[in-house]
């Protein structure tokens, strides 16, 4: 169990959150994102500020399987989440399939926006609603890259879909 | 952030009564909205109620074969529900044109109906503004004002309402089902948003203690001619310039039934029943959308930096009714306007 992680002295809340399937028992006090949570006492800083806005995706994460900006997310409305980070995809001996795919494609420059492009990308697979590479360009459109390694990204993201089988991306990997 | 006090409701009841007793509260659904604004000091709420487990997240079939929507529906699990894809996808198309799929996810059809202006100097509590603190004058007049209303505005603000949802809800005539401490009421779509006249500081229609639960849309004939035109900055994650939704019934080259509103331009979503009514029976061709153009637009009034917004809704007017007309829905994957 983790004790009052931010609180010293600060009223807090108890909630019980899973982070890359490890089930935490925390005391948070209400105002704090989960942005700031996974960053600050957790140390899981592989999930990036960027504009702290939902204005650039950089902080995206997995929530309950589904794609979500954790700055505007307040950490006590997750009790009984799953939350997915960066961290919880893959690890450096055992990259998970869209880290491996981004790696090989190139798909980054300076890698700050690449977190929150991979966690989203895992979640536009799991969606499954991404037929043409047009699909994929308007479904990332909620990652912004300073960098402008866009259509790095959408190859990485076209492979692990055509890995993945989705339709047309099955006969395209055939 | 400001420190506040918080709890989390079990029942709608428990909410709305915790919401009346405290007139510091607010309601957190999503949070995509409320917690951006309290980052940046505009709202200062001393305590949220989080309404997140509240059991308002079904979509439900209504005897008509329309749809009640729960007020904590996500605005992607909205936009991708088959029964609203196949019956309203003027409003899937909506939903789709605005924001990303991430805050999609987290975005509530309440909090999408109750998110605030986006103008410049309403987020920036070291300016004046009438709507953050009402008496301290408006910013927007005379200031920086590109982003800001071109109709149906007042001399205390020229905010725009920056919704592409309800854009879509006005022009399908939603009803909007209210819970407060005493009771349940409905309120007509067109009459939950308000103009600004003397009270920028109301957005809308809902009275202290009043939470939204649910909307309905009964089953109407829009779901072949219709479109969602939304014209902004980006092609995506950007908040409209003017956007239109159009809808029509067309028999024999006429129009039988108009559906038409506004976006991006007033206060609340503009539509105008009467000027609709009035077109019935006109030819569905470019002449008549032309009229149409000019009749909506006809009190348009720029202030400075806005003033292409004038010309622009009247071109995205008449394109929107052209692709309606002909049951070409503006694409909201493929950019292009055709
Ligand atoms: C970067 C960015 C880009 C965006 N782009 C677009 C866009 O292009 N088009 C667009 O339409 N929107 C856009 N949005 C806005 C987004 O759609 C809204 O923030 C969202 O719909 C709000 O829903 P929520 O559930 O997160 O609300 P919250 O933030 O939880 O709440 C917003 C307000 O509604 C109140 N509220 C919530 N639920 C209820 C209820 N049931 N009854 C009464 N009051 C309630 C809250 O108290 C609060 O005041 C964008 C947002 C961001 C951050
Ligand atoms: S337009 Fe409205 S919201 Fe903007 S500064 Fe003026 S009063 Fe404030």
């Amino acid at each position: 169990m983790d004790s009052a992680l931010l609180g010293s002295g600060l009223p807090t809340c108890s909630v019980n959150i899973s982070i890359n399937g490890e089930n935490r028992s925390l005391d948070i006090p209400p105002w704090v994102t989960l942005l700031d949570l996974l960053r600050g006492p957790l140390e899981l800083t592989g999930t990036k500020k960027g504009c702290d806005h939902g204005q650039c995706g950089a902080c995206t994460v997995l929530i309950n399987g589904e794609r979500v900006n954790s700055c505007l997310k307040l950490a006590v409305s997750l009790d009984g989440a799953e939350v997915t980070t960066i961290e919880g995809l893959g690890t450096p001996d055992n990259l998970h399939p869209m880290q491996k795919a981004f790696v090989e494609h190139d798909a980054f420059q300076c890698g700050y926006c690449t977190p929150g492009q991979i966690c989203s990308a895992v979640g536009l697979v799991k969606e499954g609603r991404a037929r043409s590479r047009a699909d994929i360009r308007e479904l990332m459109s909620g990652n912004l890259c300073r960098c402008g390694a866009y259509s790095n990204i959408a190859d990485a993201i076209e492979e692990v879909l055509g890995a993945e089988g989705a339709q047309p991306y099955k006969e395209a990997a055939e | 952030m400001r420190r506040f006090d918080y709890t989390r409701a079990e029942t709608v009841h428990d909410a709305v009564v915790a919401l009346a007793a405290n007139p510091d509260a607010q309601l957190l659904a999503g949070g995509t909205n409320l917690i951006d604004l309290m980052k940046y000091d505009v709202a200062r709420p001393g305590a949220i109620i989080d309404i997140n487990r509240l059991p308002l997240k079904d979509i439900e079939e209504l005897p008509d074969g329309g749809l009640r929507i729960g007020a904590l529906v996500s605005n992607s699990a909205l936009a991708y529900d088959e029964r609203v894809k196949e019956r309203f996808p003027l409003l899937s198309s909506a939903i789709l044109a605005g924001a990303s799929p991430q805050l999609r996810n987290a975005a509530t059809t309440g909090g999408n109906l109750l998110q605030r202006t986006r103008c410049y100097y309403f987020y920036d509590p070291s300016t004046p503004c009438n709507k953050r603190e009402p008496g301290t004058g408006c910013s927007a007049i005379g200031g920086v004002n590109r982003i800001h209303a071109i109709l149906g505005a007042s001399d205390k603000c020229i905010a725009v309402h920056p919704s592409d949802m309800c854009v879509a809800l006005a022009a399908l005539g939603a009803t909007v089902e209210v819970e407060g401490p005493d009771g349940n009421r409905d309120i007509d779509f067109a009459d939950f948003h308000r103009l600004p006249g003397e009270h920028p500081e109301r957005d809308n229609m809902l009275q202290a203690g009043e939470m939204v639960i649910a909307l309905r849309i009964a089953r109407n004939h829009f779901n072949r001619n219709y479109t969602y035109l939304k014209l902004r900055d980006r092609l995506s994650y950007a908040f409209a310039l003017a956007s239109v939704a159009a809808a029509m019934e067309v028999a024999e080259g006429q129009i039988v039934d108009l559906r038409i509103a506004l976006g991006g331009v007033a206060h609340k979503p503009w539509r105008d029943a009467l000027a609709e009514a009035e077109f019935a029976g006109r030819e569905a061709n470019e002449a008549t959308f032309m009229q149409i153009a000019d009749r909506l637009l006809s009190g348009a009034e720029g202030q400075g930096h806005n003033d292409f917004k004038i010309p622009l809704a009247e071109k995205a007017i008449i394109r929107a009714l052209k692709q309606a007309a002909a049951g070409r829905p503006q694409d909201q994957v493929v950019k292009a306007i055709q």
